[in-house]
């Protein structure tokens, strides 16, 4: 009988007065975001302290909205890129360029505080990107792994599956 | 002396019901909110208080546009006829032992059976005046519900009438002094909420602004103030028909102890309450099923109820 049910419906409802509410309170309360929350995007930094990204171009290649803009630098065996650049106003923070990442280089944090009042404000350049640290692969360094050719820092055959971030 | 009294009590339950029905948008919202476990609007003044007056100036900023395609006389004249029958409603309520503005008028309650039937105009009207397809269908759809709940909520106070053996809304109060109606006809008081809430157009009978198919049904058109004043019509109109409920069938302002005025205000909040807990709990009906339960089960269960309680009354008086 609907009106039964209907009761019932109310009733359940009427208790849900006496809830928690979920609400977060956002500028007063903050929100627990998880370390692998997907938010703003950074460049990082191997162990020694030398920019991770060899400009592979693997981001800008996989990036569903074409927000990543990145080129070498012209310096023979310099593999940083000379300009590094996201449209954050473009980026859906998928994530991709952090998995299509060789060097673990480019990472999402758990940070989403990005507002701007102009849209221009929202291009990052590299020197916003990047940061001091190693981000959340704390001891990975690309060219100690796969080594470096022309150079005596590791002659023995690679093994691919070492390779693994 | 006496008119200026009179005068005063006019202007004040005038105000107090437009000031009322604007608190009640906050009051709705904030026990939305903890009904589905959020918190409302709490931001402005202390828990958000301040909230209606943030709207009103926001509301008032608007553009008030009146559409070229509509008929104009009669658009801006709709949301005034909802508001004005809704606010004369409240003229024949006894609120206390002694306050109110005509509650010993004699044909009280078809007084209001009449209010509430010619706001079905404005919102008619409003629908029809639009010229648009959403509104004219919510214009419609409020036409056949308000029309049809109407017939069974008039069967329903009719047994209260017969109890009480007066249309005097004073008279049917004091007649509940030892029990309240809501006992010898419970099935008269399931039939006028149903019939209130229909008439008042709220959820779960809200189809003629069913948001989700009408875009907003017969206010589609309406901006600004005009837009505020049916908003500020449908809260005035559950209060009414709360009061109207607490009048008939729970004893007004009967009640021990406490002062008359708060035992009516009290109970009144109470069925406010029920409206707001409605909204949150029902989904709206499909249109037919509306219209099937009005005629099928409404109506004959009314007419039963009224057939019931004149066999008892004349088994009695044998």
């Amino acid at each position: 009988m609907f009106i039964l049910t209907a009761l019932r419906t109310c009733w359940l409802t009427l208790l849900h007065l006496f809830h928690r509410t979920e609400t977060i309170q956002y500028p007063e309360q903050r929100p627990k975001l998880s370390p692998r929350f997907r938010g703003r995007i950074v460049l990082t930094r191997d162990p020694d302290g030398a920019e991770r990204c060899v400009s592979c171009h693997l981001c800008a290649a996989v990036c569903p909205c074409d927000c990543i803009d990145l080129q070498k630098t012209e310096q023979p065996d310099d593999w940083r890129p000379e300009y590094f650049r996201i449209n954050f106003s473009r980026c859906i923070f998928c994530g991709f360029c952090e998995e299509a990442c060789p060097t673990s280089a480019i990472q999402l944090i758990p940070d989403f505080e990005m507002s701007e009042f102009s849209r221009h404000n929202l291009v990052y350049e590299k020197e916003h990107l990047l940061i001091a640290g190693t981000g959340k692969v704390p001891d990975y360094n690309f060219y100690r792994v796969a080594g470096v050719r022309g150079t005596g820092a590791n002659a023995a055959p690679v093994d691919p599956r070492g390779l693994m971030p | 002396m006496i008119y200026i009294n009179a005068i005063a009590s006019a202007v004040g339950l005038l105000i107090g019901v437009v000031l009322l029905a604007a608190l009640l948008t906050w009051v709705e919202r904030r026990l939305l909110g903890f009904l589905q476990d959020r918190l409302g609007p709490n931001r402005v003044g202390w828990q958000g208080s301040l909230q209606i007056i943030a709207d009103m100036i926001k509301i008032f900023f608007k553009q008030d546009w009146t559409p070229a395609f509509s008929d104009r006389t009669i658009f801006i004249a709709a949301p005034a006829i909802v508001m004005a029958t809704v606010l004369l409603g409240f003229a024949v309520i006894p609120f206390s032992a002694d306050f109110g503005i005509a509650p010993d008028l004699n044909i009280g309650l078809l007084f209001f059976l009449a209010m509430t039937s010619l706001s079905v105009y404005g919102v008619v009207l409003a629908g029809w005046a639009s010229n648009s397809k959403f509104s004219l269908l919510g214009g419609l759809r409020a036409a056949a519900q308000m029309v049809s709940y109407e017939v069974f909520m008039g069967l329903a106070v009719i047994g209260v009438v017969m109890l009480a053996g007066s249309f005097n809304l004073n008279d049917i109060v004091r007649a509940q002094g030892r029990l309240w109606y809501v006992v010898p006809q419970c099935i008269g008081f399931v039939l006028f909420l149903i019939a209130g809430i229909a008439e008042a157009h709220r959820l779960p009978f809200d189809l003629p602004e069913g948001e989700n198919e009408l875009g907003a049904g017969f206010h589609t058109e309406y901006s600004s103030m005009k837009f505020g004043m049916f908003f500020v019509g449908e809260y005035a109109g559950i209060v009414l028909i709360s009061a109207m409920t607490v009048v008939l069938y729970f004893g007004g302002w009967n009640g021990p102890f406490l002062p008359p005025g708060l035992w009516f205000a009290l109970k009144t909040s109470l069925f406010i309450f029920f409206f707001i807990l409605l909204r949150a709990a029902l989904p709206r009906p499909r249109y037919d099923q509306l219209m099937s339960y009005g005629w099928k089960l409404m109506l004959p269960l009314a007419i039963l109820n009224l057939a019931v309680t004149g066999a008892i009354i004349l088994a009695r008086a044998s």
